[in-house]
């Protein structure tokens, strides 16, 4: 590689480090994607005067146009995947890109071991003095294009499965006896087949073992729960940064290895802090939903209590006669589309001299930030959104809690219940307001699949309906008021 | 110290980076950077359209454009839906 074109690469990754960190910061996080994207363009070009032929002669004109064809078809999926798709889409197509990303990676490592593999195993079987040194590289090199393979085909079928989860395809978490040896042996035979590819490179082999980390990937994110998928999704997303890697250190381009590296060890972190921010360990989250499947009794007693129906009008009463309203949003506010209502409803109460505040748990919704994005949608002021911790210790001086579609998040199960699969993760304090208002629909249970104990409080109601219909019933009561 | 040494140099340093950057960051961004991140590591495209320029016969070259499409899906749609995710943020600075 020629030295401008390694300093073309070399400012690429510069711009992708600067880029991921201005997206750290919401003032910046805008710029920081175009940052990165310009990165990205530079090291797209810096590409083109690398591109050869097969036997280091000009590129084929048929491969030239199937470049052409192929990026234009991902740019058009790309295109509309991100803008004709609605809002509350957004993670499904998060995780489909994720796993085109990772399918990619597994390809060009596929084709890149079987040609070079093939080619270098044939030179070395006659030069036999190199033997142990060149077994030695081309060992490593194989093993890097194997586990690159292996973790690209992971995540592109794992991401597809988690795309089906969140579109809603998979009730419960799919678990049968057995199945933690089963995904064991089933890696174990893969780190088998991949030690047996090193010493022997074979297309038929190589197949079957994408063939079974194609399997694996499904069985990895089958047992896991449609609300955790935003960490699964998080891990995949840095299994295709590390494929991409392990690319990089196979075909030698240094941009391929900064910028798999950094998503790689990024999404890791970020991973972890998703799972910290649930107050579950990340193999509870990734392994856990064995056992989980078994109903809690001890919770289904607690709530032998009766929830207490109330009508509009009167919630629109209490809300008109608070001084501090807090309202709790949740993915049955996206599903509803009412965050355009509930803003409404935020507006009309502003204007009877209620504060209004929303209360934004971490993981409310199919993602986190999700809540935010959804309000912001309906220009809800960036300055009435607050984080669970800072609005916990306030809850006590709230009048009225409005709880609109959300469910385990204000679950004091996750307090109270030490045998709740919610144990433990930290809870928006609903339950300490004067009165608690719950939006539902029915009697449905949450993501965690649990009874919800805030329903049988004595402070709180339950206000049954869709929520887009209850809210536009609210916003016209109070204006009335 | 040889290339491969050096190259392994620059793979731990990037992973102390890559925990660095993301240190601190509100839960608020947690998706858009997941997005973000997402559309960096697209830049397997470069990869594939290495492969797909080197290919020869149809097995090579039907893997290598499918490589393509999928990076290119990466890529692009990585960048167009963080880019979607945070014009949301947009108005609020304004």
């Amino acid at each position: 590689m020629s030295t401008p074109i390694a300093l073309a690469f070399l400012a690429a990754s510069v711009l992708f480090i600067l880029g991921i960190k201005l997206l750290s910061s919401p003032k910046t996080a805008r710029l920081g994607n175009l940052v990165a994207a310009a990165g990205m363009l530079i090291a797209l070009l810096a590409t083109l005067p690398l591109l050869h032929g097969g036997t280091g002669a000009g590129v084929p004109g048929l491969n030239i146009m199937l470049m052409v064809a192929g990026i234009g078809v991902g740019l058009g999926v790309g295109a509309v995947g991100a803008y004709r798709v609605k809002m509350t889409a957004m993670p499904q197509m998060v995780a489909l890109f994720n796993g085109a990303g990772g399918g990619a990676a597994a390809l060009v490592a596929a084709i890149e071991f079987s040609t070079s593999a093939n080619a270098q195993h044939a030179s070395l079987a006659d030069a036999a003095t190199a033997l142990s040194a060149g077994q030695t590289a081309l060992a490593s090199f194989s093993a890097a294009m194997l586990f690159a393979c292996l973790i690209g085909a992971v995540s592109f079928s794992g991401s597809i499965i988690a795309f089906a989860k969140l579109e809603g395809h998979f009730d419960r978490p799919l678990t049968y006896p057995g199945q933690q040896f089963a995904n064991a042996a089933l890696i174990a035979l893969i780190a088998a087949l991949g030690i047996a590819l090193i010493g022997s490179p074979g297309v038929g082999l190589l197949v079957l073992f994408l063939a079974l980390a194609l399997v694996f990937g499904v069985l990895m994110v089958l047992p896991i729960g449609g609300a955790d998928m935003p960490v699964v999704i998080s891990l995949l997303n840095s299994f295709t940064g590390l494929a991409v890697a392990a690319d990089g250190f196979a075909i030698s381009n240094l941009a391929l290895i900064i910028a798999g590296t950094l998503v790689g060890s990024s999404g890791t972190l970020l991973t972890l802090s998703m799972c910290k921010a649930m107050n579950r360990p990340v193999t509870n989250v990734l392994f856990g939903a064995f056992g989980k499947a078994v109903e809690n009794d001890a919770t289904a007693a607690e709530t032998g209590g009766s929830v207490k129906p109330i009508q509009a009008d009167e919630v629109a009463l209490l809300l008109s006669v608070a001084q501090h309203v807090v309202i709790v949003p949740g993915y049955g506010l996206a599903v509803a589309q009412a965050q355009h209502q509930v803003r409404q409803l935020a507006d009309e109460l502003a204007q009877l001299g209620v504060e209004v505040s929303f209360a934004i748990h971490p993981v409310a919704g199919r993602m986190p930030g999700h809540m935010n994005v959804l309000l912001a949608e309906a220009s809800v002021p960036y300055e009435q959104l607050i984080e669970m911790a800072e609005i916990n210790p306030h809850m006590e001086r709230v009048d009225v809690c409005l709880v609109i579609g959300a469910n385990d998040v204000v679950n004091p199960a996750a307090h109270e219940d030490k045998s709740s699969p919610i144990y433990g993760m930290p809870i928006i304090e609903a339950e300490k307001a004067g009165t608690v208002i719950v939006l539902k629909r029915s009697m449905g249970k949450g993501f965690a699949g649990i009874e919800n104990r805030l329903f049988v409080r004595d402070n709180c109601r339950m206000l049954f309906g869709d929520a887009r219909a209850s809210l536009q019933e609210l916003v016209a009561a109070v204006k009335a008021a | 110290m040889t290339a491969e040494v050096l190259t392994f140099f620059i793979f731990v340093l990037s992973i102390f980076l890559g925990f660095e950057l993301i240190f601190k960051v509100p839960s608020m961004l947690h998706t858009p950077l997941m997005s973000g991140t997402n559309a960096i590591h697209g830049i397997i495209l470069v990869g594939g359209m290495l492969t797909l320029a080197g290919a020869e016969g149809t097995v090579e070259r039907i893997a290598g454009f499918i490589a393509v499409v999928l990076g290119a899906a990466n890529v692009f749609g990585g960048f167009m839906v963080t880019d979607r995710m945070l014009q949301m943020f947009k108005r609020r600075k304004g």
